[in-house]
């Protein structure tokens, strides 16, 4: 058979801007995510050094805000998703023993969006400097109505709305696609219960994207019509309610806590595995965990909330919900200890990243408790000791986890090793680093300190914690320096490893490394939990997957540059909004029409892989019979 | 190995550095350690017993935790295991229940005293059982007024010891939060809206109050005190208070008082006379603080302000209120240094007879 048209195939940069190779967008998502997670953390050692001892004033009042807010929406929304849909692109079609997601073009649309979201709101910090424009300052929880205020002047709080709806449409369609390609393309064999933990991770993390980010989106919305349109949502002078958005906001924030934290479950599910070379214990249950955390997750939003004012039966009644998500937890925890107990644990870098996860997760777990106690969160409440809670479940949890991460699927990606005494010394200034900052911060919290707060009173007891905690950081930005010369030093040496380098037990150990573009030649046949280890282990296993379909072409979609042109008309349009140039606004989102109507009518069938090319990548003889289909 | 070994001392470490940060458990006059009222103990009551529980279970994780590193090591030189999956431990139900159901029994233990604390906190006290007080939060400021007895003024609030002051919160422009972290924990001043809170203090002192949400520029400079002296002083106070006449004694004084009727009164008041879009300047004189953060040298009760500080403070204020408070709503207000130092003579006069 011949291919259906002339195959379009970019090089070099070409290549990365058009491709939907869910291989290559997870590597840009790593990329993009690991750029804002460089800006975030210079964003936060500048807040240290400002609050290294008191009365600095380096940052002080609006740029301090400006700095906290940047700090903590880039964060979670350009640092932790972008990575998360990294992992989830580069590893769940190669675990569920797929070709690709089931929407690649979607694909790439949701990691352009993303990218230019994240650049629209980052570009605040240059714009600054060019007209009157400022830094979004009203914190990354953007409360009204400080955030809602409608002014004359341009800029500000308006990055924040604009860049995260951009972005938010991406993410949006980023965990739908996922939820499909999880319902829908897993090998034959591959039951729902034979999926990988990372896998399950992700598709529960899919389905919170779906039912949170639609709130978040509304509240975007609304927040825009007050800023841009004089709306009046959240203005109690023209009858609005600044708490509905703290209502909307906590709707979409709290389970956005567990769609970041649950991948970060699944990563360290899967390492903690491999090193002990033990199945995962209680494998059951730990799914079970998982959803019910998902489920619990939507239900405990005015834990945030409790000093707002929403009287005992709603206080009462969501600490109650709060308290019980720490028994899934609880149970995930001890399942990890005794997927250890019994087996052989080798200390590899990723391995040490997910061990330290344990403990440093425990530690932010038990602090979420206390802050359900209602009357004891009056006290807790925008302290410093919920700073120190949820840097201790966003980083000791899923930057640990994204750290373990990156190392065990380095090789998976590119087909090289990160040097392994590189990762040991940063995993020790990340995790020594880490603690310094956050553990004092508690008592910082205790001893009276609000958060956001650019300053403190000498002589109170705050000077010595905030000190340590500075140290703390700075460990934490060396450790990253010494990450990326890790990365430098190994792209350059560029020595391959194998297919298989840490014995794994999931599929997408089955195949070479870096993954071939097709990923299976074949879709292999899942024959039981840990498919590959099944095959190194089993009677009648010899160590490689059974095929579960004869060799043949290869369906594969066409690279396209509709879904960056697409992203960029909505880049376009929130510049025009938030210079209030409506035309331009217009031109951007017909951009964006134009490229939905181009693929709407133009229908692209993809490309076919050859089963030459296919055995010639591979490494082995073309089949007698499809030799001769070829040259009939 | 070395690795395990090394993570444990880091544990000590951590333990070591709590210790040497708790010693202090912070200042009385802002800590949440160190409670001066019933709310305040309660709440710590509350967290010592969490804190409790939490501290067992991550001794019970740790200690398993490194158990199993250290045991089930992999030794220098030792073989690969490889083993069925269906050989390996897949799961185990006693376990699986007994770590689902102690945790649960953990939280009926933390949720019990949860919910009565909670409901003691929720209850609403009326003129006869409390004093009550209206806190109003602006943009960078407290106004305090109480309700039946006609009293309004800003940034020290002084109440009587042993009484318990129930509080109306609300706000003027943006959400503030009302933390005093050594007598109650916080609650919201949401604009448009009003909120309930009591507390009571104990103890006679000067306790230091934050805004603990995010408001503005000036957030972290948002402070204000609470006086709680005792309930004969208070009386006093109230009826000096209320007795106060706006009468400078000296020449240079009441060119001060025109200056302030020129340049000051539509937004700032001395007793009934003047606006309300700031701070009342009733007492300005005996403030501990200018603008909340320009200590005068009253740390203490019974302390007077510190005259030739005082005088620094408010001038540096007016001099330079845009950096002293980054995004206040006064801004510069063009004086001639006469003027200036009229006005201040003037400000300095305005306080109760001791």
């Amino acid at each position: 058979m011949a291919q259906g048209h002339a195959v379009k195939r970019y090089t070099g940069l070409l290549d990365w801007l058009t491709t939907v190779d869910h291989k290559k967008i997870g590597i840009l998502y790593l990329l993009a995510g690991g750029l804002f997670f460089l800006i975030g953390g210079f964003e936060a050692i500048l807040i240290r050094i400002q609050l290294m001892d008191p009365d600095n004033t380096y940052f002080v009042g609006a740029t301090f805000n400006a700095l906290t807010t940047m700090h903590g929406t880039t964060m979670i929304f350009f640092a932790a998703m972008p990575i998360i849909f990294g992992f989830m692109n580069a590893i769940v079609p190669l675990q569920i023993g797929a070709r690709d997601v089931a929407y690649p073009f979607v694909n790439a649309l949701g990691f352009w969006l993303f990218f230019f979201g994240g650049l629209l709101m980052n570009l605040s910090w240059i714009l600054n400097y060019f007209g009157a424009t400022g830094v979004p300052d009203a914190g990354w929880t953007g409360y009204a109505p400080l955030s809602s205020a409608h002014s004359e002047s341009i800029g500000g709080v308006d990055f924040y709305v604009l860049g995260l709806q951009v972005a938010g449409i991406g993410t949006l369609i980023g965990g739908i696609n996922f939820l499909v390609t999880i319902i829908n393309m897993r090998a034959p064999g591959m039951s729902y219960m034979r999926m990988p933990l990372f896998t399950w991770a992700s598709f529960i993390t899919s389905a919170l994207i779906l039912f949170a980010f639609p709130a978040i989106t509304v509240g975007l919305v609304l927040l825009m019509f007050d800023r841009l349109f004089d709306a009046n949502f959240f203005d109690v002078v023209d009858g609005g309610n600044p708490v509905i958005w703290e209502h909307i906001f906590w709707i979409f924030g709290h389970p956005e806590v567990y769609i970041l934290i649950l991948p970060g479950f699944g990563i360290i599910s899967e390492i903690v595995s491999v090193f002990s070379r033990k199945v995962l214990f209680g494998y059951s249950t730990m799914v079970f965990a998982t959803i019910l955390i998902g489920f619990l997750g939507f239900m405990v939003w005015v834990h945030h909330m409790f000093t707002v004012g929403l009287g005992f039966t709603a206080n009462a009644l969501f600490a109650i919900a709060t308290m019980l998500i720490a028994i899934p937890t609880g149970v995930k925890i001890f399942n990890w200890l005794f997927t250890m107990w019994g087996g052989q644990i080798s200390f590899t870098t990723a391995n040490l990243f997910a061990t330290g996860f344990i403990p440093t997760f425990v530690m932010g777990g038990v602090t979420g408790v206390l802050l359900a106690v209602p009357s004891a969160d009056f006290q807790f409440h925008d302290s410093y000791f919920v700073v120190a809670h949820f840097h201790y479940v966003i980083v000791g949890g899923l930057v640990l986890g994204f750290f373990a991460g990156l190392y065990y699927w380095w090789p998976k990606l590119f087909g090289t090793m990160l040097n392994e005494t590189l990762g040991k010394i940063q995993f020790w200034t990340f995790f020594i680093g880490f603690h310094l900052t956050f553990f004092v911060q508690h008592f910082l919290g205790l001893l009276g300190m609000p958060r956001r707060v650019f300053t403190y009173e000498k002589g109170v007891g705050m000077e010595l914690g905030n000190y340590i905690s500075t140290l703390g950081a700075f460990l934490m930005g060396i450790s990253t320096l010494i990450l990326i010369y890790n990365i430098v030093v190994t792209t350059i040496k560029n020595k391959r490893v194998g297919a298989d380098p840490w014995d794994g037990r999931t599929l997408e150990w089955a195949i070479s490394s870096p993954a071939p573009e097709y990923n299976f030649a074949q879709t292999p046949l899942v024959r039981g939990l840990d498919a590959l280890w099944h095959e190194k282990t089993a009677d009648d296993g010899d160590g490689k997957m059974k095929p579960a379909e004869p060799l043949g072409e290869i369906h594969m979609p066409s690279p396209s540059w509709l879904p960056i042109a697409m992203s960029f008309g909505l880049f376009v349009s929130g510049f025009g909004f938030m210079y209030r140039h409506y035309e331009i606004a217009i031109i951007g989102i017909v951009i964006t029409l134009v490229c939905m109507f181009l693929r709407s009518v133009y229908d692209d069938h993809g490309f076919h892989i050859s089963v030459e090319e296919v055995c010639e990548t591979e490494g082995i003889e073309v089949p007698k019979s499809k030799a001769e289909e070829a040259h009939s | 190995m070395f690795s395990q070994r090394k993570s444990s001392w880091l544990v000590i470490l951590l333990v070591l550095v709590s210790v040497f940060v708790l010693t202090g458990c912070g200042d009385e006059s802002i800590s949440v350690m160190k409670p001066s009222g019933p709310v305040a103990e309660e709440q710590l009551w509350l967290m010592k017993l969490g804190i409790t529980i939490m501290v067992f279970v991550v001794v019970v994780v740790f200690a398993i935790w490194g158990y199993v590193l250290y045991k089930f090591r992999k030794r220098k030189g030792e073989q690969d295991k490889t083993e069925a999956i269906d050989k390996q431990v897949q799961g185990n139900h006693l376990y699986e229940i007994i770590w689902t159901v102690i945790p649960f029994i953990l939280l009926v233990i933390l949720a019990v005293p949860t919910l009565t604390s909670l409901y003691k906190h929720e209850k609403t006290y009326s003129k006869e059982e409390a004093l009550q007080i209206k806190v109003v939060g602006h943009q960078f400021w407290w106004e305090f007024q109480y309700k039946d007895m006609g009293i309004t003024t800003a940034q020290d609030l002084y109440i009587p010891t042993g009484k318990k002051i129930q509080f109306d919160l609300t706000a003027s422009d943006v959400i503030h939060s009302f933390w005093v972290p050594a007598i109650a924990g916080k609650t919201d001043n949401n604009p448009g809206l009003n909120n309930e809170m009591w507390f009571q203090a104990d103890k006679e002192g000067i306790f230091r109050g934050k805004c603990a949400e995010l408001c503005g520029a000036s957030h972290a400079l948002m402070d204000f005190k609470v006086i709680a002296i005792s309930p004969e002083k208070f009386e006093k106070w109230a009826k000096d208070f209320k007795a106060l006449k706006d009468n400078p004694k000296t020449a240079d004084a009441k060119e001060g008082q025109a200056v302030f009727a020129n340049k000051c009164l539509m937004c700032h008041a001395v007793g009934e006379a003047g606006g309300k879009i700031g701070p009342s300047l009733t007492t300005i004189g005996d403030r501990t603080e200018i603008a909340g953060i320009l200590p005068n040298d009253k740390t203490k009760l019974g302390q007077e302000v510190n005259p030739k500080l005082f005088r620094d403070n408010m001038d540096n204020w007016l001099t330079n209120t845009n950096t002293v408070k980054p995004g206040n709503k006064m801004g510069i207000i063009p004086l001639t240094n006469k003027e200036k130092n009229a006005l201040i003579e003037y400000l300095a006069g305005l306080k109760l007879e001791q």
